[in-house]
């Protein structure tokens, strides 16, 4: 009973990748266990956690929720191709070193990518906002306090980055 | 000069990789692994009758399919009692494969090994098992019943019955000028990591020797377990923890079925093979804990002084009992919290039901206990119309009783001896921070709008840093960079950044030189594992005197080259220097004199060679020396350390819905010298949002046959951030550990403790009728509230 595979391309963090997969398989698994894009946990397998959250064109998506075969043709972001170009931690990676937003790091992929998305959204978010922002992802170390701070910390890198070089007025 | 590390909020060295997606957990190593997955029964009672694999033979991509009867020598045999306590008269443990019979839903009955996990999962679907239904005993009720047992030779299922006392409480308490009792009653909640469990091993046959990745809280643990079940000398088995995503005891039982299968297919198989648990599986087929019922008896004066306490308790243990009676045992020690009862008397029963296993959760007996001290506390205060707090205070020991004897012995076997801590100044900040003398204000203020608020408060004392030892091993190479490993495993905890800490201060290098290794068995052998918040007091010592011992060798060295005396030396930022003066080595060049060398391979090492180091007419390496600049050593306590702490919290509970919000919750911790204010912090929010969980959410709901009605996130209610305070405001204390050199005494377990008590407190004063079972629904408030105007009627 050998299952039929399905040739797809997907293209992630701007790099196209071949890949034939069964139509059942995640994307989730695709992407960690056929791309070696690790950085993408399942921490549910059915939807609720958050941690396996990816940015599909821009929008964020549960990896675990969607076959590899339908995310063929969009463009997906995981949590390698969050940081600068110059190698250096983005903002919204920055803003959680910085504010102690992580313990043991498993959740952390799936808020870096929802946040990514949701201060491109709104890149001012009040603190009722951020909390907003993230409430559909659990975490079971941080108790949720320093990811708030990082969400409005990781705004502020973000809008920092855009204001124009020594724009201080 | 280099700024001092310790106390210092010092960003996290873990950070970069993981937020990076290039951390390594389980599932991410070995890509080339062939996939597992288990067939779990799906009886909470039954005995197999018959087992048919056939029809998996066909399965395209499956390589191994096994039942109990496969299985040979020790791993036919019982899993281990990891904890045989001698009190424990009927243990039992499961086989890793189900040998006639399974006693709960989710035991594993046969392993499939296969291409990639969905055809293994495809395969499990083909095993046809036979099974006789038998009575399931759910709950402490029908357990203690003993109308059906569980295991047919454990008569009225009990495991282990237990009695401690100190004084004749019975005596005090008739003897009392007042007296009460109370029922209370906490029910199941579990762990849950975001991470699974999960195991990959690797045989290599040209070394004969197998290799184990594994997400556990003791890689010691794991590699004693593996290489005895499979009958392999310990050198032939190495164990790896990679990044581990939580664990909050779960992990700390081993060796679990699929952490032997899983090295064992790896050997038959000659392939890397990984087990990776889904969510469904954690919530059937690891651990949980908490559920307990307690009957309290005490007698007290006037004043609410205890007199005397008698507790008798019924301790769910699931089905087997691998980790023995830690759990109850520190319910009934720990429950004494920072009192001292005139006698007290405890005595539970832990029993078995055909439910998920109880192991140690984040706090490990410790919020039960909590809960039935501080629900007695308070019931006493209502009883005589006293404040809460005064109540407690009158209770308290007292900062010059220390060390302070319990007359009880602990979970670790040794005499329950508190070695310092300071209660009063604690309630002082407590009350402080949550504003308890301006309460009465603020909820008439409330009242005159319609809204019903209460207060409660809770303390607590949590032995922290048990026995047996860790050790540690600090390595200064040539290039001055210090390596450095402790056995013992994270999980979060941030040892890399604070051990780091306590290393940059001890050898005065730079923070960034140094690297810590936890969890790796071929840098460590020696270790026991990491639980009882017992990090940062075992290894954090073990490698502060590894430091220190590699620090008197390079100063030794140091003062032979310098020609100087060892006393006028000091080491900043990585170089030994003549204090004053501008003689100074730097301690990479110290690493290249201690190892004098036949060969050079670079300048360092040419610097090294026997032309050019040490006197010819000694032996190179003198007979009390060894080459290197390292040093090892290890840590092993008399007996436990004590943290201790209090949290306050303002709930206002609806008039018309009964849901309850928290408008404050404030905590007052002492673990000691602190090494990371900010990751201590992180670790007490971290445990508050578990115990606002436990409290107000997470419970295990099985029904009467045992089926775990809500095995996944949507049913089981963890929180989210929407369930957390805005803010947690923390006080800490620092009064110092006198067993440790570094004063310190742990923070992982504390914040998670207190939870049901206080806000079982701060409903109870809200509403103004007793809470005695946890965690509260809004539902269950709203009935508590029709039944409580009913009785008034």
């Amino acid at each position: 009973m050998s299952e039929n595979q399905h040739e797809i391309r997907l293209t992630v963090n701007g790099t196209d990748h071949d890949v034939a997969v069964p139509a059942r398989r995640l994307l989730s698994d695709a992407l960690r266990h056929d791309l070696g894009f690790t950085g993408t946990h399942v921490g549910c397998e059915h939807g609720v956690c958050g941690a396996c959250t990816v940015l599909v064109d821009g929008q964020p998506m549960r990896s675990c929720l969607m076959f590899a075969v339908s995310a063929a043709g969009h463009d997906i972001t995981t949590v390698e191709g969050l940081a600068r170009p110059d190698g250096e931690l983005g903002p919204v990676q920055q803003a959680f070193r910085e504010c102690h937003g992580l313990q043991c790091g498993f959740c952390t992929p799936g808020f870096l990518t929802t946040i990514t998305a949701g201060i491109a959204e709104n890149p001012e978010p009040t603190e009722d906002e951020a909390r907003d922002m993230i409430a559909g992802n659990l975490c079971r170390c941080t108790g949720y306090q320093n990811i708030v701070k990082a969400v409005c910390r990781a705004a502020e890198l973000a809008r920092d980055d855009r204001a124009p070089e020594g724009g201080a007025a | 000069m280099t700024t001092k590390m310790m106390g210092a909020k010092v960003q996290r060295v873990e950070d970069d990789r993981l937020v990076r997606g290039t951390g390594r957990y389980v599932d991410d190593v070995a890509p080339d692994a062939l996939h597992t997955a288990v067939l779990r029964s799906p009886h909470a009672h039954a005995r197999i009758l018959s087992i048919d694999v056939d029809a998996v033979l066909d399965v395209e991509g499956v390589h191994a399919v096994w039942t109990y009867d496969d299985l040979e020598g020790a791993m036919a045999e019982p899993l281990p009692l990891l904890i045989p306590h001698p009190t424990l008269t009927h243990g039992r443990t499961q086989y890793a494969l189900a040998k006639d019979e399974v006693n709960y839903v989710g035991e594993a009955i046969a392993f499939v090994v296969a291409d990639d996990r969905y055809v293994a999962e495809d395969a499990l679907a083909r095993i046809a098992v036979e099974y006789e239904l038998l009575p399931a005993v759910v709950g402490i009720e029908a357990a203690r019943d003993g109308a059906h047992l569980v295991h047919d030779d454990v008569p009225g299922n009990v495991g282990a019955r237990m009695e401690q006392s100190n004084g004749d409480a019975a005596a005090a308490i008739a003897a009392a000028p007042r007296t009460l009792s109370l029922d209370l009653q906490i029910e199941r909640s579990a762990c849950m990591p975001m991470e699974g469990r999960g195991t990959v091993a690797r045989w290599d046959p040209d070394q004969n020797r197998l290799q184990v990745w594994t997400s556990t809280q003791t890689s010691t643990g794991v590699r004693a377990a593996v290489a005895a079940k499979l009958g392999l000398d310990l050198g032939q088995v190495d164990v790896i923890t990679p990044d581990v995503g939580g664990g909050f005891g779960v992990k700390i039982v081993h060796p679990w079925p699929e952490e032997l299968l899983v090295p064992l297919a790896a050997q038959k198989l000659g392939r890397a093979v990984k087990f990776t648990e889904d969510r469904r599986e954690h919530f059937i087929s690891s651990a949980h804990e908490r559920a307990q019922v307690h009957h309290v008896e005490v007698g007290f004066d006037d004043d609410g002084r205890v007199l005397g306490l008698d507790v008798r308790f019924w301790h769910d243990h699931g089905a087997y009992t691998p980790y023995g009676l830690i759990v109850p045992i520190i319910t009934s020690t720990q429950l004494l919290g920072p009192y001292k009862p005139g006698a007290y008397h405890v005595q539970f029963d832990s029993l078995y039901t055909n439910t998920v296993i109880v192991t140690p959760y984040r706090g490990a007996g410790r919020p039960q206990g909590c809960f039935v001290m501080e629900r007695t506390m308070d019931a006493i205060a209502a009883e005589l119309g006293k404040d809460r707090a005064d109540v407690r205070a009158i209770n308290f020991i007292q900062p010059d009783e220390f060390p302070y004897e319990q007359g009880l012995i602990f979970q670790d076997g040794r005499e329950l001896t508190y070695d310092s801590g300071d209660y009063p100044a604690m309630l002082d900040k407590i009350k402080e921070l949550v504003d308890w003398d301006g309460f009465e204000s603020f909820r008439a203020a409330k009242a005159a709008e319609g809204k019903r608020v209460g207060l409660g408060l809770a303390c607590y004392v949590e032995g922290t840093g048990v026995g047996p030892y860790e050790g540690a091993h600090v390595h200064i190479e040539t290039s001055g960079k210090v390596k450095v490993a402790t056995g013992l495993t994270s999980q979060g905890q941030g040892h890399q950044t604070a051990f780091a800490q306590i290393v940059a201060d001890e050898l005065g290098v730079r923070f960034e030189d140094v690297e810590i290794t936890t969890g790796d068995t071929r840098r460590m052998a020696y270790a026991v594992g990491t639980f009882a918040s017992r990090a940062a007091v075992m290894s954090g010592s073990a490698i502060h005197l590894a430091a220190k011992r590699t620090k008197e060798k390079a100063l030794r060295i140091a003062a032979d080259a310098l020609e100087a005396d060892v006393d006028d030396l000091e080491i900043v930022d990585g170089v030994v220097s003549v204090k004053g003066t501008d003689s100074s080595i730097p301690l990479g060049t110290i690493a290249v004199l201690s190892n004098p060398l036949r060969y050079a391979f670079d300048e360092a090492s040419k610097a090294a060679t026997q032309f050019n180091v040490g006197d010819p007419t000694k032996p190179p390496v003198a007979e009390d020396d060894e080459p290197g600049l390292e040093g090892t050593d290890f840590y092993s306590p008399p007996r436990s350390t004590f943290a201790s702490g209090m949290h306050a919290v303002i709930v206002e509970t609806d008039v018309e819905t009964a849901e309850i919000r928290i408008l404050k919750y404030a905590v007052v911790h002492d673990c000691g010298h602190l090494i990371n204010p900010m990751i201590v912090e992180g670790q007490i929010h971290g445990g508050v949002a578990q115990g606002i969980g436990g409290a107000l959410y997470e419970r295990m709901a099985y029904d009467e046959s045992g089926q775990l009605l809500n095995a996944s996130f949507m049913d089981f209610l963890m929180p989210y951030v929407t369930e957390v305070p805005a803010s947690i405001e923390i006080d800490h204390l620092e009064t110092p550990s006198p067993l440790n050199p570094l004063g310190i005494k742990g923070a992982g377990e504390a914040g998670v403790i207190p939870g049901s008590a206080a806000f079982a407190a701060a409903i109870e004063d809200a509403e103004r009728l007793p809470i005695t079972a946890m965690p509260i629904s809004p539902s269950e408030l709203f009935a508590l509230r029709a039944a409580h105007a009913q009785e008034s009627k």
